[in-house]
């Protein structure tokens, strides 16, 4: 299932590829694209696992950029 | 400004007047002797400016990030507190903020006008339950509802107008800003502003197969598919800073275990190394070109699918167009009834219009809006398309054979041929020649402008590939200036002569095809670059497209490659200024000639330079 999520306060680029690396690993996940300019995640994921997968991310989210949020 | 921002500008204030204040003292002898005391003084502007950072860095460690720039930040200042730099470790931590901030706003400001150019968002459609009008959702206008669209609202779903009349400003889906009058029974297109009068409209599609809902899907996920560029500034980031990191940690220790002492001196210099150790800069910047030029260009009217495909324009040298509905309007007209010795011309049209009864062939269509009648399609039976050589079907009975030459030549029929330019399609009946029907079709209005531009923005080679005779072919080819031309070809002929041509193309030339995507899906999807006709194209070619002309304007082609020739280079500029700006303060650094202050502007000073470059390339489409 592909799904988009909003990023709130997203402030450092290096920030949001490194999010994107981490997500990319997480199991169950095809694919994620963070997008720091449009401040999106886009994420591709088992449909199963889909919402445990989702915790996560959120998270990986915290630990890389502990001031962003996941808007679900 | 944002609220966190005016928070940020006012610590930035506070910490600034203390920071001089001391400084000033510093320099008249007053302060202190007491190194602790001294220390505690410049600790006030420092923590003032920089707490946050430090929590930030605790936090990442924790959580395992060390090559953070928070914490190098942070190990970088507390290094300069070591070396007894106080006024240097505060001042270096006020800058540091500075820059981000600066840096914070310029990321504001290049998202809102990327918000604002993909601005065509419907917010509601109107619609009328009972006579009574209200405001709902794009989202909830079930297919085959009815809506009203008043004068000076966005058109929210693709529909057909039932009643009212009305111009259209079509500039937010095609750069044009000619309107459009639109009519009953006309097609309307949502992202559309309808200019004066009321429209009802019949809904034929929901919002996310709508035209709006397509291009803005389209443009956000542009950024996903990334340019040579953009991979090369990923995987460099991923590299530079623990490069950087690890260099600064052995030149804090192997020099001065090497000439013995001098610690502190060196440890100076190992922080300088940290505060620019993060690639933000190119990060930040180089993506935002992109995204800019993709904006530029959809402000024009063309779709550009990704940042590798505004790369590739740029280096575009050959291409090829498909004619009909590329070069040529694709409205063809029967213009001429040739029947043969002993028929009559209305018999010719009345069967050629049956036999094609059932194709939605261009040519088919032309032929059955030449006979004018309505069309019994009782008397057809059994009618089959052969594509690139016409169709068979049974006329009352009698075996109909209408298509081109290859036809008649495979069936051993005899046809008289005519000299016209045009595309000839003919007729036979129970193995006997009916004759010839000649339909024209005309060359779009600035085609050949479109050519010589692209001439002169640096394509080589222009192709024409077409199934029409030879002669019609060279005819149009020569009005256009188009270089090499195929014609006669059947749909699976055009893949084969792709084929050749990439592989004639040397190095990193790329070669586009520019087709409206009436049997050339494949075709677009083999070339480097596909462009497909926005309006006239089907949906699979603008599936298989790469770069979308929303107004099918092939006169387009040229400005997409000054765009991505002017993206390129801004992107280039950037990644040369932000390197060697970096390199050369790295070098300093070492040598203990450059301070932290200019690796401060090496961090955040040339990130903010950068970005307001790349931002330029929003403003490429406004002229």
């Amino acid at each position: 299932m592909k799904k988009k999520f909003k990023l709130e306060d997203l402030d450092c680029a290096n920030c949001a590829a490194k999010m994107e690396e981490a997500i990319k690993k997480i199991d169950g996940v095809n694919d994620a694209v963070v997008s720091f300019l449009a401040q999106k995640m886009t994420i591709d994921a088992d449909d199963a696992r889909f919402d445990d997968i989702m915790k996560e991310v959120q998270a990986t989210i915290a630990k890389v950029e502990p001031d962003c949020k996941l808007i679900m | 400004m944002t609220q966190k921002q005016k928070k940020m500008l006012f610590r930035i204030i506070i910490s600034f007047i203390l920071l001089a204040a001391l400084m000033a003292e510093e320099h008249a002898g007053i302060l202190p002797e007491n190194v602790w005391v001294r220390m505690a003084l410049f600790l006030v502007p420092y923590l003032i400016i920089g707490y946050d950072i430090i929590m930030k860095a605790a936090k990442n460690i924790r959580n395992g990030q060390v090559f953070d720039e928070n914490f190098l930040m942070m190990i970088a200042t507390f290094g300069a507190f070591g070396a007894q730099e106080f006024s240097e470790a505060a001042a270096v931590m006020l800058f540091y903020q500075v820059g981000e901030l600066f840096q914070s706003y310029a990321v504001g400001k290049s998202r809102q006008s990327i918000a604002d150019m993909m601005d065509i968002c419907p917010e509601y459609a109107n619609i009328e339950v009972d006579g009574v009008l209200t405001k709902v959702e794009p989202d909830d206008v079930e297919t085959g509802s009815i809506i009203v669209v008043k004068a000076g609202e966005k058109v929210p779903l693709d529909g057909i107008v039932i009643e009212g009349d009305s111009l259209l400003d079509t500039a937010a889906l095609t750069g044009e800003s000619v309107p459009r009058h639109v009519g009953v029974n006309d097609e309307v297109y949502s992202g559309c502003v309808n200019g004066s009068g009321t429209l009802k409209i019949r809904t034929t599609k929901e919002y996310d197969d709508s035209t709006v809902a397509k291009i803005l899907e389209l443009v956000e996920n542009a950024s996903s598919k990334k340019a040579k560029v953009e991979n090369f500034i990923t995987k460099f980031a991923k590299y530079y800073t623990p490069i950087v990191t690890i260099s600064a940690v052995l030149l804090a220790i192997v020099p001065p275990l090497v000439l013995g002492g001098g610690w502190i001196g060196w440890m100076h210099r190992a922080c300088t190394f940290l505060v620019i150790s993060c690639p933000c800069a190119l990060v930040i910047s180089v993506p935002l070109g992109f995204f800019g030029g993709i904006g530029a260009a959809s402000k024009l009217g063309v779709l550009v699918k990704g940042g590798n495909y505004l790369e590739a324009v740029s280096e575009m040298t050959t291409i090829v167009f498909d004619k009909t509905g590329t070069l040529t309007k694709g409205e063809f007209k029967v213009s001429k009834l040739i029947p043969a010795q002993g028929v009559s011309k209305e018999h010719l049209i009345e069967t050629a219009a049956l036999a094609e009864g059932y194709s939605n062939h261009p040519i088919a269509a032309s032929i059955r809006a030449a006979y004018q009648k309505d069309i019994d399609m009782d008397r057809v039976e059994g009618a089959r398309e052969t594509a690139g050589h016409g169709v068979l079907a049974d006329v009352d009975g009698r075996q109909i054979m209408v298509g081109n030459e290859k036809l008649m030549n495979d069936n051993n029929i005899a046809i008289s041929c005519c000299n016209d330019t045009g595309t000839v399609c003919y007729a036979a009946e129970d193995g006997e020649y009916l004759g010839a029907i000649l339909i024209t079709d005309t060359i779009k209005d600035g085609v050949k402008d479109a050519i010589s531009a692209m001439k002169k923005v640096g394509v080589k080679k222009c192709v024409m590939l077409t199934g029409d005779r030879q002669e019609t072919a060279k005819a149009v080819a020569d009005e256009l200036g188009i270089d090499e031309v195929h014609a006669e070809l059947l749909p699976s002929d055009k893949v084969s002569i792709l084929e050749k041509l990439l592989e004639a193309q040397h190095g990193r030339e790329k070669l586009a095809f520019a087709g409206d995507g009436i049997n050339d899906a494949p075709v677009l999807t083999r070339a480097d670059i596909g462009f497909a006709m926005g309006s006239m194209g089907s949906d699979a070619a603008i599936e298989a497209a790469d770069i979308v002309l929303m107004d099918d304007d092939v006169g387009k082609i040229a400005k997409v490659v000054n765009i991505s020739r002017k993206t390129l280079k801004i992107v280039k500029q950037n990644i040369v200024f932000a390197l060697a700006v970096k390199a050369i303060v790295l070098v300093l650094g070492a040598l203990g000639i450059a301070s932290m202050w200019a690796a401060v502007f090496a961090d955040v000073g040339v990130a903010v330079l950068a970005i307001l470059n790349s931002m330029r390339t929003l403003r490429f489409g406004r002229k």
